[in-house]
């Protein structure tokens, strides 16, 4: 018998309960509407059919996390996370997957609206929208007001099953209600606000490098034009300071946690509707090898180019010109589209919530290189009492192998470390907390265990 | 110099890793009738869970053992002559050592019972035991039955209740864990249990397992009579050191194989560590056979040294200190806290009203040092602890600096001034003022 495959493929699992099978159907109509939503030749009935999908998903999703985690005692539920197919890259994730990546491929290259204001094959979705779009933005919707929709709600329905998976922990419950406040309060309502006082549609949460074009030229004329004398010198104000000053302060006392999952939208979204997904990730030491050559080349990249771009703009090197505009589409296309939207989101129940966060994003690596060498933040190792089950490595969506840390009794020190606290939270034992310094000392282990020196990074 | 280690639990993985950094040269060769590579014992419960896969559990990745220069025979130890110093191998092959180390670890204990060997009857300590456990509840198990109010058992009785089976424990002793626990810690647990419909039955023991037409498990009848009718039967009473390949060699055994302080056995170059080994000489307050993670730990890396002949130490266990989890109950220990007060010891136990949460400190009566700590729902700095256990700080010192062993995660609720209020109330003459409690910048 090969225990590797078979202790998880003939596992028992429970039965599936009637109220739950009905509250997943409740979702899985809504989903299903959402085909006669885009293709109905009835305009009107194709606008109810939209309604009645986002409230059949939300209230079934809603009532499903109530009903599988609230009646439960508080406390870690990870059960069965390996053993179902929806969480497991079985066929149910496989078609997640290829509907999400569909979806993406879909929103990025085929609706953009032609001259009849007609948005390809999302056209009814975005038109169904137009009342909502008329009372927020004091516009009509547009492809990308669809997409922040669905996005905001997915973050609150998940944050809202977060909320109750994980109310045993205070950590928990607040940090996971700072993102919803954030994607609902700066990453949707205040942007819509703005273009309905005819401001530029500016996000106060996303900085240089993440929203790489908050700081090349031709978008800071434009705030500053756009945004008028006072609002549009702040934006760019805004931008400059939080990457320039912000971010390093906060890492400091705080790690980059204070950004990736108290703040940003895509940790927003990883940490909440892919949260079921966060075991995918994958601990082996290549892969860590792959984040270390991609990652940076991301940032040296973005920050290369909005070097050039600046230079471009100011006219010192004319043979500039032809060139900075082609380069910042290309990069626009394979990062902020194919990399963040596609495979970030699209890959979610195939490779985990955090493939963006994690292999891609420059403000990640902007952060991580600052958490890693000027940081107070550490995750402590308590004493000798870890036992090595793996429980913290298996739920990080960053991919560290927190458990090589763990069982040496040495501090968790690691650039991509998001501060989740999600290993703490699974822990049986109790022997990982998250640090906010001192300094001093900050790479000492426990003299309660021998750290074996042996290798495990070549 | 080829060191051969029989077992590739904790015990004897400490020690290979140990050995490698004593002995960059020597050829170090681990022997498992387990499993191909190490995993963690302690994780099995999860894999059945569905928390992870088997792969998960498994604390190296598969190359660290190839690019560690240790030798990976996954076999059968059959024979041993001392001798001539081999190994034999259920492969046919035998090996040949300079020194060698049993770290054959426990199996569990069956008992006696009429019927004890029937399908569907099992003890849940090693891989196989697992895979037999998944083949065995995969289908057909509404009712499960266990025996033994340990670590173990309440495992058990998690896994299984996760899949949907009833689950009733038969525990020998007035409360759970009886021989370890105080009462009120253990009043805590049997909250847990009745919380996650977990039925239990104190005071009772098996009388005997009643098979059905296929030589099955059907019912358990116990000795307050009750016929308890069950698909599964889990023997969760304890384990036994795997003494087969010691015996076969002739070293000397008792409970465990005999050692020294220096974890040698009878026989020259043989060494035994871990589950398997038995102290001839434990130094007060500690046990002879220890079956346990942290001290096979211990043991490993103790026994490394003797084995490569540098600066061999004797073993010390040194401070005691455990931890485990009660289905959402964790639970952290330091130092000795016996399941009721030695004499010459205060119990000062604080519980809040309506949470899962409890802390126990024992102290001395004359000096007020402390000497053990229980915490349930809490987290405690082990290395704050270890220091305190170690200066015998005294007990009104260690509360005035609670907050500084508070290992919680942040916005936790924070408990010391309320345990410390509770003291001051219990202990007037002692009188304790709060001077540190945890911060957001201070660890």
């Amino acid at each position: 018998m090969n225990s590797a495959q078979t202790l998880t493929a003939q596992a028992p699992l429970p039965e599936v309960a009637g109220t739950e099978k009905l509250l997943l159907t409740l979702v899985a109509l809504g989903l299903l509407l959402l085909l006669p939503a885009t293709f109905d030749a009835d305009a009107q009935r194709a606008h109810w059919c939209f309604f009645a999908a986002l409230g059949l998903i939300s209230v079934g999703a809603l009532g499903w996390a109530g009903w599988k985690y609230g009646r439960k005692p508080p406390g870690v539920q990870h059960n069965n996370l390996w053993l179902r197919a929806s969480t497991s890259r079985g066929a149910v994730a496989w078609v997640t997957g290829i509907v999400l990546t569909g979806f993406y491929v879909i929103l990025y290259w085929f609706s953009s609206p032609d001259d009849q204001g007609n948005y390809g094959p999302l056209n009814q979705l975005v038109h169904a929208l137009d009342p909502f779009s008329q009372w927020l933005r004091n516009r009509p919707s547009d492809q990308w007001f669809l997409y922040g929709t669905f996005y905001t709600l997915a973050i609150l329905v998940m944050g809202v099953r977060g909320l109750l998976k994980y109310r045993h922990s205070p950590y928990h419950l607040i940090r996971t209600g700072s993102l919803m406040f954030f994607q609902l309060g700066f990453a949707f309502l205040l942007p819509g606000l703005l273009l309905a006082f005819q401001r530029p549609e500016f996000y106060f949460s996303y900085f240089w490098p993440l929203k790489q074009d908050y700081l090349f030229p031709d978008t800071v004329g434009y705030l500053l034009k756009d945004g008028g004398p006072a609002l549009g010198v702040f934006m760019v104000f805004w931008t400059a300071v939080i990457s320039f000053v912000g971010v390093p302060v906060l890492t400091y006392f705080f790690g980059k946690r204070w950004y990736c999952s108290w703040v940003c939208g895509c940790g927003g979204l990883a940490e909440t509707a892919g949260d079921p997904y966060r075991q995918l990730s994958d601990k082996s030491r290549t892969a860590w090898k792959w984040e270390v050559r991609i990652i940076y080349t991301v940032l040296g990249l973005i920050v290369l180019l909005t070097a050039l771009l600046w230079v471009g703009a100011s006219g010192a090197v004319p043979a500039l010109q032809g060139i900075t505009q082609p380069l910042s589409q290309a990069y626009g296309f394979a990062i902020g589209a194919v990399f963040s939207g596609v495979i970030g989101v699209g890959f979610y129940p195939l490779m985990g919530a955090r493939v963006w966060c994690r292999f891609g994003c420059p403000m990640a690596a902007y952060l991580g290189l600052l958490q890693k060498h000027f940081s107070r933040f550490r995750i402590t190792t308590n004493g000798a009492q870890c036992i090595s089950c793996g429980n913290c490595s298996n739920v990080c969506e960053m991919g560290i192998d927190v458990k090589q840390y763990a069982q040496r009794g040495e501090p968790i020190i690691r650039a991509s470390c998001v501060g989740c606290g999600m290993c703490s939270t699974a822990c049986p034992r109790g022997v990982l907390n998250l640090e906010n310094g001192p300094r001093d000392n900050r790479y000492q282990g426990s003299q309660l265990i021998h750290a074996d020196s042996l290798r495990i990074l070549s | 110099m080829h060191l051969v280690l029989i077992g590739n639990g904790i015990t004897g993985v400490t020690c290979a890793l140990t050995a490698r950094q004593l002995r960059p040269d020597a050829r170090i060769t681990l022997v498992s009738a387990e499993s191909a590579h190490h995993f963690s014992r302690p994780a099995l419960m999860y894999v059945y869970l569905g928390h992870m896969r088997y792969q998960d559990i498994k604390p190296y990745e598969d190359w660290f053992w190839t690019e560690n220069r240790l030798e990976l025979v996954h076999a059968t130890a059959t024979g041993l002559d001392t001798a001539a110093k081999t190994v034999q191998l259920d492969n046919g092959s035998a090996l040949t050592y300079d020194k060698l180390l049993l770290a054959t670890g426990s199996r569990g204990r069956r008992g006696s019972w009429p019927g004890s060997e029937l399908a569907g009857v099992q003890t849940f300590v090693t891989l196989p035991d697992l895979e037999l456990l998944t083949r065995d509840t995969r289908q057909g198990v509404q009712q499960a039955v266990i025996v033994g109010g340990g670590l173990i058992g309440v495992e058990l009785a998690e896994m299984l209740a996760a899949k949907g089976m009833a689950v009733t424990m038969l525990i020998r002793d007035a409360r759970y864990w009886g021989a370890i626990l105080p009462a009120e810690e253990a009043a805590l647990v049997q909250r847990q249990l009745k919380a996650h419909h977990i039925v239990t039955r104190y005071e009772t023991e098996l009388e005997e397992i009643l098979a059905d037409e296929n030589g099955r498990v059907r019912a358990v009848r116990t000795t307050a009579g009750e016929e308890l009718p069950c698909q599964w039967l889990g023997l969760a009473i304890g384990v036994e050191p795997n003494l087969d390949l010691a015996r076969a060699g002739g070293l000397e055994t008792d409970k465990g194989v005999l050692v020294n302080e220096h974890l040698q056995t009878s026989a020259p170059e043989v060494y035994a560590a871990g589950d398997c080994a038995q102290l001839r000489d434990p130094a007060t307050g500690e046990m002879a056979v220890e079956q346990l993670w942290y001290t096979g730990r211990q043991q490993g890396e103790t026994v490394a040294y003797a084995l490569c002949g540098t600066a061999p130490r004797p073993y010390r266990r040194g401070t005691w200190f455990n931890s485990a989890k009660f289905f959402d109950l964790e639970y952290q220990t330091y130092g000795r806290v016996p399941a009721e007060p030695d004499a010459g010891e205060h119990s000062f136990c604080w519980q809040h009203p309506t949470r899962d949460a409890l802390l126990r400190i024992n102290f001395r009566t004359d000096t007020l040092a402390v000497t053990g700590l229980n915490v349930l729902g809490l987290r405690q700095r082990h290395d704050t602890w270890a220091a305190w256990l170690q200066a015998a700080a005294p007990v009104t010192e260690v509360l005035a600096n609670l907050g500084a062993a508070n290992f919680d995660p942040e916005f936790f609720r924070q408990y010391e001034k309320v345990i410390v209020a509770q003291f001051n109330q219990q202990f007037p003459q002692h009188t304790v003022q709060l001077r540190r409690r945890k911060g957001l910048f201070r660890v």
